[in-house]
C-alpha cells in the first residue's frame, strides 16, 4: 500500500472522529426523549464562535476555549429545554421539528447579525502544528479532536450505562409516567439530558474550530453530516455513532481520492441507503 | 370657532398638498434592483457587494466632484432626470438559483425596479438574468465571469467584466512568459469548484491551454461546501504538478489553504482565480499561508488622493474596515455603467436604458477599473475588459506583478506558503 494511500485512509479516520464528536450530542437527545434537533449544527457553530471569543478575548486556545464552550452551550441546552422543548413535545410531531429548525434559523441569524458574514478562523498554531509518523502527516488539531470524541464517547457511554444519574435518565426514556412513579423528576433528567448534550456539541465545536473556517452558516455545512452520521450509527447509540462517523470518514477519504471528489457524496450516500434498506435501525440501534 | 377651524383646516391641507407637490418633484427616485448572497456560504462576498453599491449610492445620490471623469458623480443626483436620486432594493439569492430567480421576478414585478444588477455567482446570474430577459428589464453585471452568461442570445444582459477566456488568456500568457524566464510550467493542474463558475472557467482555461500546446495534466473537481479537501490535495501530492490553478469560492479557498499547511504540500507555483482569493475574509483568516499565490485582479486602490483612493475610504465606513477588493470593485463598476446609461437615457423606461447601454463607450478615465474602456458588443459583453497577475507577497496585500508596464514588483518563485 502506497504511503499516500495510508495518508488516505488516516486522514479520513481524523475526520471521521471528528464527525463522530459532533454527532454524540444529537444521538444522546435522540435517545433520551425522541427529539431530533435540527439546530444541532447551529449549537456546533456556536461552539465554534466560543473558542474563537475565547482565543481573541483571553489569547488561549482550544484548553480553556473548549470547556468554556461547553459549559456555555450546556447552559444553552437548559435555557432551550425550558424555554421550548418541553412545550413543542406537548405538540405534535411537526411542532417539535419546526421548533427546533426556527431555533436553528434563530442562532444563525443572531450570529450574523453580532459577528457579521465574514469567514473567521484561529491561527494555525493553536494547536501545535503537525506530527510526522514514518512520513504519515498526523495534524495535531485533528489528532486532538480524535482523541477528545473517543473519551467523549467512552464517557457518555460509561455515564448511561454505569451510572444512577444515567438509569435515571434512561428510565425517563424508556416510560416517563413510570420513572416518574419511582421517583424521578422526567423534567429535572431532560433538563439535564439538553445540557449534557449541547455541552458535548459546543466541546465538538471548540475543537473543530482549531481546523476548520468559522461562519455563521458552518452549521448548514456540517449538520447534514450528523444526520447521516446518527442514523447510521442508529438513533440514540452513542458508540455507534462512533463507528459511523469513523466508517463515513474513511470511505469519503478513499472514495474521493480513487474516484474524485465530486463522487465522494454519491458513494457515501448510496451505501448508506443499501445500508439502511438491509438493517434500517442502523448499526447499533434498537427496533 | 368653526371658521377658524375650518380656515385652519383648508390651510393645512392646502400646505399639504404644495409639501406633497414639491416633494414629489424632489424625491423622484430611480429603483433599481440588487441580488447578491446575502446569507448562505458566500455571504461575506455578498455583503461586501452590498457595501460597494452602497458606496456607490451614496456618491451618486450626493455628489462628489472630486472623483474626476468618473460619470454620474459631479452633482448630486441624475442630471438627465431633472436630479433624481438613485435607490437601490437588495435582495438575498441565498446562494441558490431558484432563490435568486425568484428574487429577480419579485423585484421585477413587485418592487417595481427598472433595471437589475448581481448575482454574484454565475449559476445564479444565469437564472435572474433569464427572468430579466423574459420582462425587458436591463440586466447589468459586473462580476460573474462563466463564459455561456453573454453566449445567450439576450437582448437586455450586459456584463461589463473581463470573463473566463479573457483570464484564461492572461494565464497562459504569463506562465509562456515565466517558462521564457526559466520556471517550469509543463505540468498544470486544475483544482475547481463543481458549480456554473468553477466548471466553466476551468472548461475555458483547459481548452485554451490545450490549444497552445499545454495540456492540463490533472483536473480535480470538488463541491463547494465540502466538509473535508485532504483527498485532494493527496491527489496533488501524488502528481507533483508544476503549477496549480485554484477555482475556488472562500470556505473551500480556507479549507485548502489549510490542508495544504497540515499535508505539508507547496507546489511550485500556485495561481489563484480571484473570487475566494480575493475575498478579504480569506486574507485575514489564512493569508500568511498562502504567501506567494498569484492572482488575477483589474483592480488598485491607487496612491492618496486618487479617485480609486477616495471611494475606498468611502467604502470601508460601509464595509467595517475592510478594502475594496477586485470582486466588490467590479460589482460596484457595473452599477456605475448602469446609472450613467440610465443618466443619459434621461428616463426610467427598460427600452431606453437599454439604448442608451447599448451607446455606452467609456474611456479608462471614466472608470474605477483598470479596463481599456466599456463598450458592449452585440451579445452584451465588454470587448474592452482587461486584467493583470498580482501576487500575495507578504500574506496581507497583492501587488501587481505582470505585465511589466503594469507591475509594482517582480514576481517571486518559488510559492512560499505559510
Amino acid at each position: 500500500m502506497s504511503s499516500i494511500l495510508v495518508q488516505v485512509i488516516v486522514g479520513g479516520l481524523l475526520l471521521g472522529a471528528v464527525y463522530a464528536l459532533f454527532s454524540s450530542g444529537l444521538t444522546l437527545i435522540w435517545g433520551m426523549m425522541n427529539i431530533v434537533n435540527f439546530a444541532h449544527g447551529d449549537f456546533v457553530m456556536l461552539g465554534m464562535y466560543v473558542a474563537f471569543v475565547v482565543w481573541t478575548v483571553l489569547g488561549v486556545g482550544p484548553f480553556v476555549g473548549a470547556p468554556v464552550a461547553a459549559l456555555v452551550l450546556a447552559t444553552l441546552g437548559i435555557i432551550v429545554y425550558f424555554g421550548l422543548i418541553r412545550s413543542v413535545m406537548k405538540g405534535p410531531m411537526l411542532a417539535q421539528i419546526l421548533g427546533t429548525f426556527g431555533l436553528a434559523l434563530l442562532l444563525r441569524y443572531s450570529v450574523f447579525w453580532g459577528f457579521g458574514a465574514n469567514f473567521l478562523t484561529l491561527p494555525a498554531d493553536v494547536v501545535g502544528g503537525t506530527y510526522d509518523v514514518l512520513g504519515i502527516k498526523l495534524q495535531a488539531s485533528r489528532l486532538l479532536a480524535g482523541v477528545v470524541a473517543l473519551l467523549v464517547t467512552l464517557g457518555l457511554h460509561l455515564l448511561l450505562t454505569r451510572t444512577s444519574l444515567g438509569s435515571k435518565m434512561l428510565a425517563v426514556a424508556e416510560d416517563a409516567t413510570a420513572a416518574q412513579l419511582m421517583g424521578i423528576r422526567p423534567d429535572g433528567m431532560q433538563a439535564i439530558a439538553w445540557a449534557i448534550a449541547a455541552g458535548a456539541t459546543g466541546l465538538a465545536g471548540a475543537l473543530i474550530a482549531t481546523f476548520f473556517y468559522i461562519s455563521p452558516t458552518v452549521g448548514e455545512t456540517l449538520g447534514i453530516v450528523a444526520f447521516v452520521t446518527v442514523s447510521l450509527g442508529g438513533f440514540g447509540s452513542v458508540p455507534g455513532a462512533l463507528m459511523a462517523g469513523l466508517l463515513i470518514g474513511v470511505i469519503e477519504s478513499v472514495s474521493a481520492y480513487w474516484i474524485g471528489a465530486v463522487y465522494k457524496d454519491i458513494v457515501v450516500y448510496t451505501l448508506f441507503l443499501c445500508f439502511l434498506w438491509f438493517r434500517p435501525q442502523g448499526l447499533m440501534g434498537k427496533m | 370657532m368653526k371658521l377658524k377651524h375650518i380656515v385652519g383646516l383648508l390651510s393645512a391641507v392646502a400646505m399639504s398638498a404644495v409639501i406633497a407637490g414639491s416633494a414629489s418633484a424632489q424625491d423622484k427616485t430611480v429603483k433599481i434592483g440588487a441580488i447578491f448572497p446575502l446569507s448562505g456560504n458566500a455571504a461575506s462576498a455578498g455583503v461586501h457587494a452590498k457595501a460597494a453599491i452602497e458606496t456607490a449610492v451614496e456618491i451618486i445620490n450626493n455628489g462628489n466632484p472630486a472623483l474626476g471623469n468618473l460619470p454620474v458623480t459631479k452633482n448630486a443626483g441624475l442630471k438627465g432626470l431633472g436630479g433624481a436620486k438613485v435607490e437601490v432594493v437588495f435582495a438575498d439569492n441565498q446562494g441558490s438559483p431558484a432563490t435568486g430567480q425568484n428574487q429577480a421576478l419579485r423585484l421585477i414585478t413587485e418592487e417595481k425596479v427598472v433595471a437589475l444588477t448581481g448575482a454574484y455567482q454565475s449559476g445564479i446570474t444565469l437564472t435572474a438574468s433569464a427572468i430579466a430577459e423574459k420582462y425587458a428589464i436591463p440586466y447589468v453585471n459586473g462580476e460573474s465571469v462563466a463564459a455561456n452568461l453573454t453566449e445567450r442570445g439576450f437582448k437586455w444582459f450586459f456584463r461589463t467584466t473581463p470573463v473566463a477566456g479573457d483570464f484564461a488568456k492572461i494565464y497562459l500568457d504569463f506562465l509562456k512568459e515565466m517558462k521564457a524566464g526559466g520556471q517550469k510550467v509543463d505540468n498544470v493542474a486544475l483544482v475547481h469548484e463543481n458549480t456554473e463558475y468553477g466548471t466553466s472557467v476551468a472548461n475555458v482555461i483547459t481548452a485554451l491551454f490545450k490549444e497552445n500546446g499545454l495540456p492540463i495534466a490533472q483536473d480535480i473537481a470538488y463541491s463547494a461546501n465540502t466538509t473535508d479537501v485532504q483527498s485532494q490535495v493527496l491527489q496533488l501530492k501524488d502528481k507533483k504538478p508544476d503549477v496549480v490553478i485554484m477555482i475556488s469560492y472562500t470556505s473551500d479557498a480556507i479549507l485548502y489553504a489549510k490542508t495544504f499547511q497540515a499535508l505539508d504540500y507547496k507546489p511550485p507555483m500556485m495561481i489563484a482565480d480571484n473570487a475566494g482569493y480575493s475575498d478579504p475574509s480569506t486574507l485575514k483568516a489564512v493569508g500568511k499561508s498562502i504567501q506567494g499565490i498569484f492572482n488575477r485582479s483589474s483592480f488598485a486602490i491607487g496612491a492618496a488622493g486618487t479617485p480609486t483612493y477616495l471611494i475606498n475610504e468611502i467604502y470601508k465606513k460601509k464595509s467595517g474596515g475592510d478594502d475594496l477588493d477586485d470582486t466588490a470593485a467590479r460589482q460596484m463598476q457595473g452599477f456605475f455603467v448602469l446609472v450613467d446609461a440610465i443618466d443619459r437615457a434621461g428616463s426610467t423606461e427598460p427600452a431606453k436604458i437599454q439604448a442608451a447601454l447599448k451607446a455606452t463607450d467609456l474611456k479608462p478615465d471614466q472608470l474605477i477599473m483598470g479596463y481599456k474602456g466599456v463598450k458592449f458588443d452585440e451579445k452584451g459583453q465588454n470587448v474592452l475588459a482587461a486584467g493583470l497577475v498580482i501576487q500575495l507577497q507578504d500574506g496581507e496585500n497583492y501587488v501587481p506583478v505582470w505585465p511589466k508596464q503594469l507591475a509594482k514588483t517582480a514576481p517571486v518563485f518559488p510559492y512560499k506558503g505559510w
